[in-house]
């Protein structure tokens, strides 16, 4: 590897580090949460690699825990893990270039949280020929930090601490990931409509208020930006 | 179904939404409805994951300043508009949880 392949390597991984404070207690408390709501600890563990994305690993216990029918957990999955096309979207013109076996890696490495550094990475520095490079480092620092934070939940399982709010992790994170995207009067409107949306609908059963709202909230950007 | 199958489908489905873009880069063109709608997806369901870890207390609305997760949520948004660092407002969400709920309790 050459001096700034491992440079952008690495500063991708630095990139990722501090995100970790998020991931590592989220893991922590999917692995109990997984065990709880009745799968194997094999299971829980390979969701890690198969699904790869902590809201929708929690969301798919959740499910498991109230026995979904099979078409709901695909649809609220699908639905969940749609914003990722947006940040495929995103990333595509960059990755324009590179062999299939590379897109195929750095799709499947495709996370908020990587997606969140890259993002940065991008804004605060001069176009890299090896940026690649620093996607991979970030989204392998990522997957690192979630099979072990995961390993550790499903390893403890019970033995965590119940009153620890582990749990309030993941609504931090997104909080910090939603704000900054909050910079047009529609994107609020989809926002507050998805919000009371999921407050209003949170009775429906196997979580179908989470679908509503997220539709809803698309629903009403969609109608600002048309009307506008 | 069994879990393992379920589980497989939803992994296929969520590395095909991965690879979307990045392998249909500069062959297909989305219409225009699509491109409009996409940058509202993330927004509007983190959102609607995030209100009701908020606002809800076993189903229930819970609007009051003894609810800890209100109170820390708000800190959290303000941290995160002023310092956009997922760091920080990890942080200060967690310290705001903490104090307020040692302050309350």
């Amino acid at each position: 590897m050459s001096r700034a392949v491992k440079q952008e390597f690495w500063a991708g991984v630095r990139a990722l580090a501090p995100l970790l404070v998020g991931v590592a207690p989220f893991g922590m408390i999917y692995g109990v949460l997984a065990l709880a709501n009745g799968l194997t600890p094999a299971a829980a563990l390979a969701m890690s690699s198969i699904l790869f994305a902590g809201s929708a690993q929690f969301l798919f216990c959740q499910l498991v825990g109230v026995g979904a029918p099979a078409t709901v957990m695909v649809a609220e999955v699908g639905l969940l893990n749609l914003r990722h096309a947006l940040y495929s979207a995103a990333l595509a013109p960059r990755l324009a270039h590179l062999p299939r076996r590379w897109k195929l890696l750095l799709a499947y490495l495709l996370t908020d949280e990587a997606f969140a550094a890259i993002s940065h990475r991008e804004a605060e520095s001069q176009p890299s020929p090896d940026r690649h490079w620093f996607y991979l480092g970030a989204g392998l620092a990522l997957w690192g930090g979630w099979q072990l934070s995961t390993a550790v939940g499903v390893l403890l399982g019970a033995r965590l601490p119940a009153d620890w709010p582990l749990d309030f992790a993941l609504p931090l994170t997104f909080i910090a990931i939603v704000v900054p995207l909050i910079r047009s009067r529609a994107m609020l409107l989809a926002a507050g409509v998805a919000g009371s949306v999921a407050l209003l609908a949170a009775g429906l059963p196997f979580k179908l208020g989470l679908l509503a709202a997220a539709l809803a909230g698309m629903a009403a950007g969609w109608w600002a930006v048309d009307k506008a | 179904m069994s879990v393992w199958l379920i589980m497989v489908i939803c992994g296929l489905l969520t590395f095909g939404l991965r690879l979307s873009f990045i392998a249909a880069e500069g062959r297909v063109t989305f219409p225009r409805w699509f491109r409009v709608l996409l940058p509202f997806v993330p927004v509007a369901t983190l959102t609607a994951l995030v209100i009701p870890e908020l606002l809800l207390a076993d189903g229930a609305l819970w609007l009051s300043w003894r609810n800890t997760r209100l109170m820390a949520g708000i800190v959290a948004i303000i941290i995160a508009a002023a310092t956009r660092s997922v760091l920080w407002t990890l942080v200060g969400g967690f310290a705001t949880l903490a104090l307020w709920s040692s302050l309350i309790g």
